[in-house]
This record gives C-alpha cells, structure tokens and sequence, in this order.
C-alpha cells in the first residue's frame, strides 16, 4: 500500500531534525491561524496562488527564494560550526550520515531553489515592463513554472521530515549516486526535485525567448533592448539549450536506479563518466544562466545612479552573448583530473580562460559607465562595487582553475569552494540583493530602508571575506571539500576564521530581515509614489508603484535604449492619451498550482515506489492540463473607464510631485 | 592615498600573505617533489600575471566610484558620454594579450604536466598500483610482489610510476606534497607519475567525496632516503605474515573506516588486472576467486585513454591459474 515507506522513515532519533520540524511546525501552525483568522484565504486563492500575472509571480518567485536561502545558509552555518569544531580528531556533533545530506542539500537548495528562483522572479517582475509588453507571451505556462518550483522546493524539505537526502554531494556522480551504493531515498528525493523544477526553469526559457521576441513595444529594435533584458535573454538561450540535458541525465539516472538500466553503472558496459560530462554540461552553462542576469542587473544600477548611460552598450550586448557560446564549450574543465589526453585537457583549459576576456570587458565598462558620472552611494551601488572588487578575485582564482596544471593540485579542494562562492556569492547573488533593492519600490510600492540595507551590505561583503579566503589558504594547505573532521592543526585557525565568517554573514542576513520589516512599518514615508524613485532610464519606471496590472494603458513607443530617458527629455513622458482602449487580459487559472501539487506527490510516490498513487497523481496532471487546453474562459477586456480612473491617480501624483 | 600608495600596500600584502603561507607546511605551495615544484611555480605566474589586470581593475574601481560620487561637484560629468573608440579596443586588447599569453603557457604545461607521461628524469620508475576501496587506500607493488594498506612507502630521488583503479565508486588519489592528483575509477585504469626530492613523510588521501568514511580515507607516504633502505623495507613486508589472496582481497572490499597500516608478504598475480577486469565480465558477477571465461573485451576507441589491461596481461592471468 505504501511502497517502500514505513515508520522507520521518519527521523525520530535525530534530535537537530526533529527540533527543526517542530519550529517548521509552529511557524506554519501560526501562519495557518493568521490568514484562517483574516479571512484572507480566498485573497490568497485568486490574487496569487492563481495569478497569472507576471509582477505577482516574479514577488512569490523571489518570497520562495529568501525562504530556502534561510533554510540554506542554516546548513551552510551547521557545517562551518561543524568543521571548527571537529578539529584535532574531534568528531564534531554532526556524524557523516547527517553532516553528508546536509553538503547536498545546501548545494541543491542554494543554486536550484535560492538562486535560480531569486534570478527568475526578478526576471519576472522587470523584464516584460522593459520591453513594453502587458505579459509575458505564455501568461498559464508562466504560473505553472512557478508552481514546478515550488514541487522541487517541497520534495528537497519534505525529504528532511520523510526519509532522508542525497548523501552524494550536489552533483550526485554514479556509481556512489546508484542503487548499489545510495539504496536509500535521498538520491531519488533529489532527482526529482531537480526534474520537475527543471522543466518548469525549461518551459520559463522558451516562455521569455518568446515574450523579448514577439512582444516588444512598438520601435523596440533587438539592439534597443534594455541591457537586463538582454542579460535575461542570453541567460534563457542557455536554459533552453541546456536543462533538457540535466533532464536526459536524470532521466538515465532514473532508469538505472528504478528498472536496473546501466548507462552509469561500474558493470554491464555502465560508464560514470558519461553521467559526469553530461552533468557539467548543464551544470557549466548554469553558472552563467546564474551570473548574466547579474551581469544584467550591475549595468542597469550602476548606469541609474551613475546619471549616465552604459558606457558601450553594444559590447556589452556581444560581450554576453560571447560568455553564453563559450560556457557550452568548456564543461571538461570540472575534471581535468579524470585522466584525458593533454590535447583535451589544454583545448578545454584554453576556452575557460577566453572567457575572461568577455567578462573583462564588461568591468573596464562599468568603470566607465562610473567615469563622468554622478555615482550615488545607495545600496544598490554599494552591493555593485563590492562585487567588482569581489567578483575580479573570484574571476582570477577562476582563470587559475582553469590552467591544468594548477588544476591538478586544487581541483577538489577548499580553493575551489572559495572560488565558486566567490562568483556564485559575490558575482550572482551580489547582484539579485542589488537588483531586490533597485526594484524593490517599483514591485511593492515603497522603498526598503537605506541605514538597514547598508548595514546588511557591509556584514555581508566583510563576512563574505572572512568566511571564505581562509577557504583559499586552507586549499593550498590541502585541504579536500566535504571532509567531516579533521586532523591537522595548520588548519585549524583557519576553520575558525571561516566560522566567524559565517556568523557575520549572518548578522548581514539578519539586517535584511530586520529591513524588510523597518521598511513595511514605515511604508507610507517610504511611499514611491511617481513609479520612479531614481530617475530610470528604462520603461519599467515609467509605470505606477506597483505597476498597474495591465503594466502599459497604451503601447509606448520606443526609440532609443534608454526609452524612459529619452521619453522625460522629449516631453513625451506622462501623457495623456485622447481616448483608452479595452485591453485584452489573460484571466487567472488554479491550473498551474493542482498541477504543481499533483507532481508533488507524484514525486513523493515516485521515491517511496508507491505506484498506484504514481500513476493516480500522473493521470491527475494531465487530466487537469487538458481540461485548461481545453477551456475557452480564459482572458478578458479591461474596459476604457477603468483604465481611465487608474491613469488619472497615476498622472495626478506624478504632477503633484513634479510641481513640488 | 595616491595610487602608487595604495598599489604598494596590495603588493605589501600579498607578499606577506604568500609569506605566511609558505611558512605553513605540507601544502601544495610546499612541495617536495618536482611535479609539485613545477604546478606551485605554475600557480605563482599564472597569478602574478593576472594580477598585472587585476589590481588596476580593483583600484580603478574604488578610485572611479569615489571620483565620480554625487557630492563631488568638481569633477567632470557628461551623461551622454557612453562610447570610445580608442577605451573599448584598449578593453578588448588587454584581457587578450594576457590571454594569449596564460594560454601559451597553459598548452606547454599541460603537456609537460600531463600525469600519463614518465617524468624527465633518468630514474628507472618503481611500479606501483592504486585501489582505492570504500574506504581505505591498496598499494600493490607488483615487481617486488608485495602489497599494502594505507601506506606507501617509496624511495626519494626516483619516479614512481602508479597505475590507478578502484574497486567501487570513484575516488581521486592526491598526494598534495608531491603534485597531481587523478582520479581512479572502476573497470578503468588512469595512470599517474610522481616523484619526492625529498626523503620524509607525506599525506596522501582522497580528494572526491566517495560516502560515508571518505574523510578517514588517508595514507601517508613515506619517502625514504635511499634505494637501500627502500629495500630493506621491502624485505620487512616479505615478512609479513598476511598474503593478498582473492579471499583476502574479498574482505578487503567490505566497507569499513580509519584502517590501520597492513602489510602483504605476497600478492596474488595478476590481481591489478582482475579488479580493472570484474565489472568487464558476462554479468559482471563473477567472483574474483572464480576465474571463469574470460569474455572478449568491448572495442575502445583508440584515443581513449583509460586503457584495459593489455594483451599479455590476460596471459599472464591465465597463467596464474594454471
């Protein structure tokens, strides 16, 4: 009846587990009592969880990535207080068995559910208002993404109150990540997490490819497109070009460890290998899926509050596009060390480090994006210069990684962690935390407190530093990632240091939630009430605060890549159109979220071999996907007179506010 | 602070940084073999080289941002200034010529480096082959016809050249003193060369995550002195009650942790080549004790490099069994 699940899944004897679900517990207890209490149960239904507009998406998007950042860097803490502890032979309070899924889990959590999530919904939220457009092309799709998401994120946390996660690292390599070696149920929690949220991130690739190309405002040439969108579109041609390969390697994977195939088997012509290459083959392309966006967002701050255009948008434009072709070509390099020819070993050593010359490029251009400008120290700008400083270092550790022959003694080992949470970290994330507060004001109406954003910058970039160049130092010590203990004392101070790091950075985090409430309690002094707090250049700001829901009364007209600039300074901006047009609108769909929850459990059965409830829950999704195919109730006509009064109270506080 | 003060205090600290590490040991930037000697001289040029982009870059980055900040009503601003000529081929040429030339070095050291390659060195290489199995670290010398446990003992001034396996999941065999690390891999044997310069003792251990006893998965590596007293050591293990038979070597293969040192008196011949050659079987079950049929090999392709025991190998197990 049940499958393979009993009793003895459930983590009664682990006390850490046990005391996390219980907080989990009251928390969402508390939560439940909340909205039962106001009444706002059926808000929720039809204003989000069915929302099929791409401003609310982008919001539950990024609250999905905040919440798995928290549960994150909870591993992220519970391994560094780990390692200062177990020094000297210690064996630390967290045994393998423990202290192994929770490596996995932080890796899985922090780039397909913090950063993937974090990157989309700003995505989300900024990109169709760039280009002029109401909605994204494909509003449904949009809203079950979301909700494929929110599967993957479920399955990873169910995991901890319900058998166990991946003990395998991240990157679940066979033949440890096969049955022989993993019987249990982590690595099948973790392949299905990854495969249902990376066809919802698929089908937000081909659904964004689709909006910047068939839905720009009307004069919106390709090259006129807003640098963020167009970061956003590399970062998509990516996607699209690369999860279908995680999914065929999972896919294989799956067979292997279900119905007894060997693609990646020791025995029967299996090859591990194979796994490997596929792996990195998305997994290389994601980091840059990561980072352009980032890239994206430093251009559009650091042009805004410099008071200047982006110096050499074009190579900015080819610089990106460049980093996408050559990141398709240089997977081989996260194993130099797995023996190939010295030919293929330097080919791949040699595209790795071509890659520096695009991404240099795009800092000499923020530098002079800065140059003759009127650089304004607000958060936004202070998380862009700490990763221009950090962000080169993390580059050049990179190109080092890159050189074989260096490779072969730090692959592995704490310099490559360092590395990649030094452009992860300090290049991507960086970059989502600037963009959250650049675009905070424009997607909740208010704008975040300055003094608390600024104190959570400042323990962040210092923690970031000391938390992880002891890591570079404790590379070159030789130090190897995923130890549980460790027996040397040269290490030692450097375990503590990191540690500290860690805490820091968590007075950073605490600052942002600190913020995020100082920020609400003062909303109405915080108030944007024009759409455009920072004088933008771009179409978003020529929107209310929060966007009106239909974002655009009337198609705007474009003609210069700073259209909103160019727009204030023509006198065009702000003005009232003779008459309104109805304007056509998709309605709101529950589709997406029983979809989203039906492979929930789908997964859920899939690990525990329950299959009746496999093939109940499989039958469900594509009975629910064919009735919405099959429904004709789906979009409406905002009529003239709405639209008017919406357009009145925007245009009347933008001209109160000019004239004061 | 000018420019030149504030370069100045970067290189103040990054030579004292280097300083400090060097002064810890056992790293790689301590190294005491020549492999090991030629990557930490590799890291240090490939870092001082893009240092020459990237110390301008951070400094030009800080000295742009407080120039150019809004209460600076002196210095110069133009908002429309968003494009040069002669800035953008500056930007473009600088990453490429050190690119051009980290590349260069990148595709002589890679074949220098390259672990497949005997070491330019006039020593004849002792042989020696690597298991790594869940979780412990078997040295096979197969012309001395011994075998260890967590520990390899080697002579100082002479290549040794490892031919590496695994018996279960994949493992990366790194001795951070003496240079390269390689990964061994079942049913695929990599190979490696390595040498100390240095008689002393050395930690080796794995450097990919292979479950539960990974971190216990270490060995020391002792280098001794001279050719005599790698002999005599040799002769000490020959004494060694235990022999490495298939049924020792099945026990072997159960999982456990943090083994103790054990030493083989003999080792069972051919049995580098069979644990390669298990999962290469019908069905990949048969047991090592059964020799059984062996089954034509599948056709590599010849640029592969993760060779399968040559021809006369499997001879020789044949031989074995008679």
């Amino acid at each position: 009846m049940f499958g393979k699940l009993t009793l003895d899944a459930l983590p009664l004897h682990v006390p850490i587990v046990m005391g996390t679900l219980a907080v989990v517990a009251v928390l969402g207890l508390a939560l439940v009592i909340a909205i039962t209490k106001y009444g706002k149960w059926g808000y929720l239904w039809r204003e989000w969880i069915t929302s099929v507009d791409h401003k609310r998406l982008g919001v539950m998007y990024i609250i999905l990535a905040q919440v798995m950042m928290l549960r994150g860097f909870a591993d992220a803490i519970m391994m560094r207080t780990q390692l200062a502890v177990a020094t000297n032979g210690a064996e630390g309070y967290l045994p393998p068995e423990h202290y192994d899924q929770i490596f996995t889990a932080h890796g899985v959590i922090m780039i397909i559910f913090m950063a993937m999530p974090f990157m989309i919904g700003l995505m989300n939220i900024v990109l169709p208002l760039q280009i002029g457009a109401r909605d994204v092309a494909f509003p449904f799709l949009n809203n079950l993404s979301f909700w494929l998401a929110v599967a993957g994120a479920l399955l990873v946390n169910i995991s901890l109150a319900v058998g166990e996660f991946a003990k395998t690292g991240w990157v679940a390599y066979p033949p440890l990540s096969g049955i022989n070696y993993s019987p249990g149920s982590g690595v099948d929690y973790y392949i299905w997490a990854l495969q249902i949220s990376g066809i919802g991130t698929t089908l937000t690739g081909v659904n964004f490819i689709a909006t910047v190309l068939k839905m720009r405002a009307p004069g919106m040439k390709l090259m006129q497109m807003p640098i963020f969108t167009w970061a956003c579109t590399w970062a998509n041609i990516l996607i699209v070009a690369s999860f279908p390969i995680l999914t065929g390697a999972l896919a294989m994977l799956t067979l292997d460890r279900y119905l007894g195939f060997h693609f990646f088997t020791n025995d029967l012509g299996g090859n591990a290998m194979m796994y490997i290459n596929l792996f990195w083959a998305w997994g290389h392309p994601e980091v840059y899926i990561l980072v352009l966006p980032a890239f994206g967002i430093f251009s559009e701050v650091i042009s805004t509050f410099s008071g200047k255009r982006l110096f050499g948008y074009t190579s900015m434009v080819v610089a990106s596009g460049a980093i996408s072709i050559l990141g398709f070509i240089v997977w081989l390099h996260h194993f130099f060390t797995m023996g190939s020819s010295a030919d293929v070993n330097a080919f791949f050593g040699v595209t790795t480090m071509i890659i520096a010359v695009p991404t240099g490029v795009k800092l000499f251009n923020w530098l002079f994006t800065m140059y003759k400008g009127r650089v304004q120290f607000k958060p936004p700008v202070l998380w862009t210069l700490g990763f221009m400083v950090t962000f080169t270092i993390g580059g050049m550790t990179g190109v080092l990684l890159s050189v074989p022959g260096a490779d072969y003694v730090l692959h592995n080992s704490l310099f490559l962690i360092a590395h990649f949470h030094n452009t992860i970290l300090g290049g991507a994330v960086f970059g989502y935390m600037a963009g959250f507060a650049y675009w905070f004001p424009k997607a909740m109406g208010y704008k975040l407190d300055e003094k608390w954003g600024k104190r959570a910058f400042w323990f962040w970039q210092i923690g970031f530093y000391v938390a992880f160049m002891p890591l570079y130092v404790l590379g070159f010590l030789g130090m190897t990632r995923r130890m549980n203990h460790t027996d040397n004392p040269d290490w030692n101070m450097w375990l503590y240091i990191a540690c500290a790091g860690a805490f820091i950075i968590g007075l950073g985090v605490v600052s942002q939630l600190i913020q995020l409430y100082v920020s609400y309690r003062d909303r109405e002094k915080n108030r944007d009430v024009t759409g455009d707090p920072w004088n933008g250049h771009t179409l978003e700001w020529s929107t209310m605060s929060p966007p009106q829901f239909y974002n655009f009364a009337k198609d705007p007209v474009v003609s210069d890549i700073d259209a909103f600039t160019d727009m204030k300074e023509k006198g065009t901006a702000y003005q009232r159109p003779e008459k309104y047009e109805p304007i056509h609108m998709p309605c709101n769909t529950g589709a997406g979220f029983i979809m989203g929850m039906l492979l929930t459990v789908f997964g859920f059965a899939f690990v525990w071999h329950i299959w009746w409830l496999v093939v109940i829950t499989l039958l469900g999704t594509i009975a629910t996907f064919i009735k919405r195919c099959y429904d004709t109730d789906v979009d409406y006509y905002v009529q003239p007179d709405e639209i008017e009064n919406i357009e009145n109270a925007h245009l009347a506080a933008v001209q109160s506010t000019l004239k004061a | 602070m000018t420019d030149k003060k504030v370069s100045r205090v970067i290189t103040g600290l990054l030579i004292s940084g280097a300083a400090l590490l060097s002064g810890c040991s056992g790293g790689v930037l301590d190294p005491k073999g020549q492999v090991g000697v030629d990557e930490k001289n590799l890291i240090l040029i490939a870092t001082g080289l893009m240092l020459l982009v990237v110390i301008p870059v951070i400094v030009m980055t800080l000295v742009f941002a407080w120039k150019y900040r809004a209460s600076n009503s002196e210095a110069e601003y133009d908002p429309k200034w968003s494009h040069s000529g002669k800035i953008e081929l500056v930007v473009w040429t600088i990453p490429i010529i050190i690119v051009v030339i980290l590349g260069t070095i990148t595709w002589a050291t890679t074949h220098s480096l390259d672990p497949y390659q005997p070491l330019d060195h006039d020593s004849e290489p002792l042989q020696v082959e690597v298991v790594s199995l869940n979780w412990k670290w078997l040295f096979i010398y197969p012309e001395q016809n011994i075998a260890t446990v967590n520990e390899l003992v080697i002579p100082a001034h002479r290549q040794v050249a490892f031919k590496l396996t695994s018996e279960s999941v994949m493992n990366s065999f790194f001795i951070p003193q003496l240079g390269s690390q390689i990964y061994t891999m079942a049913a695929m044997a990599t190979r490696l060369h390595l040498i100390a310069d240095e008689p002393g003792s050395y930690d080796g251990f794995s450097a990919n995550y292979s479950g539960e006893g990974f971190s216990e998965m270490k060995f020391k590596t002792i280098a001794m002195a001279d050719e005599q007293s790698f002999d005599d050591w040799v002769a000490r293990v020959k004494e060694a009650d235990a022999a490495l038979t298939g049924s020792v070597y099945q026990q072997l293969t159960e999982p456990s942790e943090a083994d103790p040192v054990a030493y083989y008196s003999s080792v069972k011949p051919g049995l580098f080549d069979d644990i390669v050659m298990k999962y290469m079987r019908h069905h990949g079950h048969t047991p090592l004790t059964d020799q059984g049929d062996m089954q034509p090999m599948p056709a590599m392709p010849a640029e592969h490099r993760h060779e399968m025991p040559a021809h006369d190998d499997a001879e020789f197990m044949h031989e074995a069994e008679e």
